[in-house]
């Protein structure tokens, strides 16, 4: 076992990358994630990590330089949050189609405009189609942990695609906790260094990231897409090996009073501890309130998540960011509520927009949420006018 | 200068045959010639273009060296990237080339001047070991002919049609050799494919020097341009004849002017044979005649000498 450590959540990820001995970092400072970059400088200037660190001067180059790096066989590493995901978008799906097995971590912030420093998770869910596997933490020790299984997945030969690992800005990013810390000896025989893709090798010249015409791109995105589903049974055989090496036992999806719950709150991040706390206190005043912690969120564990909500009588989902506009409003809701129809469940199933740019998402805030599922038990999708509502927001 | 000859020219062609640029294409030149001067131990970052959709039309590839494309604007990052992976892999043990990889970037004057510019400045910064070649046919060719910042001044684009108000473009070509060198970077030169030794010499210097270097080639477009295709080494050679162009290189600081004219032709000469230029007036001509002397005169100022002579008069 290691040590345990007082660290937050951006020096966990720190930690993480350095157990896992990368050997190229490329990453620019951002607001919350700054930290991130600062450890790992650190831990290059004192000789504790042998990485080639490169002080890039936009997240698109940290991104781009990391797909240079992979394709020539180095474990990378980058972090990023808000507008410098934003930047990095383009690469994003270049990386994932590309098939490079890339790290990052992203320190969820609110997107401009107004500038906001603040969490919420419009950054990660803007990263949500672009062929990543994305993990959310709910604290620093789940940020530290998922970063090392992001190395035993994403390098996985049935696997090959980059993978984020989120959590939440401030929220995890700043608060220090204890931490568990993972040291490189355990990372590396649990995540061994292989390379199984191709590279860049004068040896062996391939071409990679090629113009693809009609007669072809198609066969490349619905590999992707492929890969992207066969990844769920790498993670779950990952998370497996990871409570063998570590003892900590990680699941795509956490379910908290599920079994018998009235109403269940689906969350993810940090609000997922301000729910449980909450669940427990309402079930002392007699509400059967459950609470499902979505971890897994590219690709989307539809299974999983089902065993949970099932038996449910109202699926509250709580979402941290919006789109705008849409048939859904809010990103997680999306997910859930396609994931209830396609197997007809017919109960209602809502989704409240909250915690915007850093408003705190209270247990009052759960509890009108609560309070307002409960007057739904019994009515079904179609009965409902409004499947949305925000929630904490000046009227 | 030139430590080169034509019958030291590798046979070896590592741009396979097949490809899809057009006829008289001045970048397939630069392509080819640039792949047999640097030979085998490379690693090519291109940046999106004309080259880049033409030579790897999937499932087919015209590299016969490790070769990426990732986006347009970032061709010097990715290129810092493997450069960085090289050097991290080879200090592991991981990595056993005997031979030096030479990490090159390749990109179009919009992928560099323009939308690269950013990324080109950071990878010169932090002194990278790579080499970047700027094949310039001064606009986006790959799209159809749009200007870019490297576009001439009065030539016609699809974006700066010669109307009753526009006269082509109008403004001046961007000095992007300026810009490389003010990073204070070992070595700056430009190459121009219709003197061949100096080319090669240049590009092997280029790739020998440890850090960054960069090579400025000569591009001309037979579409974009409007000439006929097998004007084009006529055109890159008249390029340098009038001194609208100027071999030269600059090594630690010190400039050389590595192909003298010691008596120059008319630009007008260069203007008449391009379609892109049909439309110019006497006037217009004249102006341009006009900045190639004071551009000369620079040139000459920093040569310490007349390295480019006057304008032979007919």
């Amino acid at each position: 076992m290691g040590k345990l450590v007082p660290l937050s959540g951006n020096y966990a990820v720190a930690y993480a990358a350095k157990a896992a001995d990368v050997d190229v970092v490329a990453a620019y400072p951002i607001t919350p994630q700054t930290a991130v970059v600062e450890k790992l400088a650190e831990f290059v200037a004192n000789g504790e990590l042998h990485a080639e660190f490169l002080h890039v001067e936009s997240e698109h180059s940290a991104l781009s330089a990391v797909v240079g790096a992979s394709a020539t066989g180095a474990r990378v590493f980058t972090a990023t949050s808000a507008q410098g995901l934003l930047l990095m978008y383009e690469i994003m799906h270049i990386a994932s189609t590309m098939r490079l097995p890339i790290v990052m971590g992203i320190a969820t912030r609110a997107i401009s405009a107004p500038i906001n420093i603040w969490c919420d998770h419009s950054d990660f869910m803007a990263a949500a189609d672009t062929g990543w596997i994305m993990f959310m933490a709910i604290n620093a020790q789940e940020a530290h942990d998922l970063v090392i299984a992001a190395y035993r997945i994403a390098e996985d030969p049935d696997v090959h695609l980059p993978v984020a690992v989120g959590y939440d800005g401030f929220i995890v990013s700043h608060t220090i906790e204890p931490v568990n810390i993972i040291e490189k000896e355990e990372a590396l025989r649990y995540a061994p260094k292989r390379v199984t893709w191709f590279t860049l090798n004068p040896e062996k010249p391939v071409t990679m990231g090629s113009l693809a015409s009609p007669e072809w791109y198609y066969e490349f995105r619905v590999q992707l897409q492929k890969a992207l589903e066969s990844s769920a049974k790498v993670i779950t055989t990952a998370f497996r090996e990871f409570k063998q090496h570590f003892g900590r036992e990680y699941r795509e999806v956490d379910g908290f009073y599920t079994d018998d719950a009235d109403v269940i709150l689906v969350t993810m991040g940090s609000t997922t501890g301000t729910a449980i706390s909450y669940a427990e206190e309402a079930r002392k005043a007699g509400l059967k309130v459950g609470v499902l912690n979505v971890r897994l969120f590219r690709p989307f564990p539809e299974r999983e998540v089902l065993k949970h909500i099932e038996e449910a009588k109202v699926v509250a989902v709580i979402d941290r960011a919006l789109n705008p506009g849409s048939s859904f409003v809010g990103p997680l809701y999306s997910d859930i509520a396609v994931t209830a129809f396609k197997k007809g469940l017919d109960i209602p199933i809502t989704n409240y927009v909250t915690g915007l740019g850093g408003r705190a998402v209270l247990k009052s805030h759960l509890d009108t949420i609560v309070k307002h599922a409960y007057g739904l038990i019994g009515k079904r999708m179609r009965d409902i006018d409004t499947h949305y509502a925000f929630v904490g927001v000046r009227e | 200068m030139s430590t080169f000859t034509i019958a030291s020219i590798p046979r070896e062609e590592l741009l396979a045959p097949g490809h899809r640029m057009c006829q008289g294409c001045g970048a397939a030149i630069v392509m080819r010639h640039l792949l047999k001067a640097l030979g085998k131990n490379i690693i090519v970052a291109h940046a999106t273009g004309c080259v880049e959709v033409t030579t790897t039309l999937y499932p087919e590839t015209a590299w016969r060296v490790p070769w990426i494309h990732v986006a347009f604007e970032n061709a010097a990052a990715v290129a810092s990237g493997i450069e960085a992976a090289l050097k991290s892999l080879k200090k592991k043990g991981v990595l056993s080339y005997e031979k030096r990889v030479k990490v090159v970037a390749i990109g179009g004057d919009g992928g560099t001047v323009d939308i690269g510019l950013q990324a080109l400045s950071g990878m010169l910064e932090r002194g990278h070991d790579v080499l970047y070649v700027l094949y310039d046919n001064e606009a986006y060719m790959n799209t159809g002919i749009q200007r870019s910042g490297a576009t001439p001044l009065y030539a016609w684009t699809t974006t700066t049609p010669a109307g009753s108000v526009w006269r082509g473009e109008w403004r001046r070509k961007k000095d992007i050799i300026g810009i490389v060198k003010a990073h204070g970077v070992p070595y700056v030169a430009t190459v121009n494919f219709a003197y061949v030794t100096d080319f090669y010499a240049k590009l092997r210097k280029a790739a020998e020097i440890e850090g960054p270097t960069f090579i400025h080639a000569y591009s001309p477009c037979v579409p974009g341009w409007r000439y006929e295709p097998h004007l084009t080494v006529k055109i890159a050679k008249l390029a340098v004849q009038t001194g609208i162009w100027v071999n030269y290189e600059i090594e630690k600081g010190t400039f050389r002017v590595t192909t003298p004219v010691p008596k120059r032709l008319p630009v007008e000469e260069y203007l008449k044979v391009q379609g892109r230029f049909a439309h110019l007036t006497k006037e217009e001509i004249e102006t341009i005649q006009k900045l190639v002397d004071e551009d000369v005169e620079y040139i000459n100022k920093l040569a310490g000498a007349t390295v480019i002579g006057p304008v032979e008069k007919k």
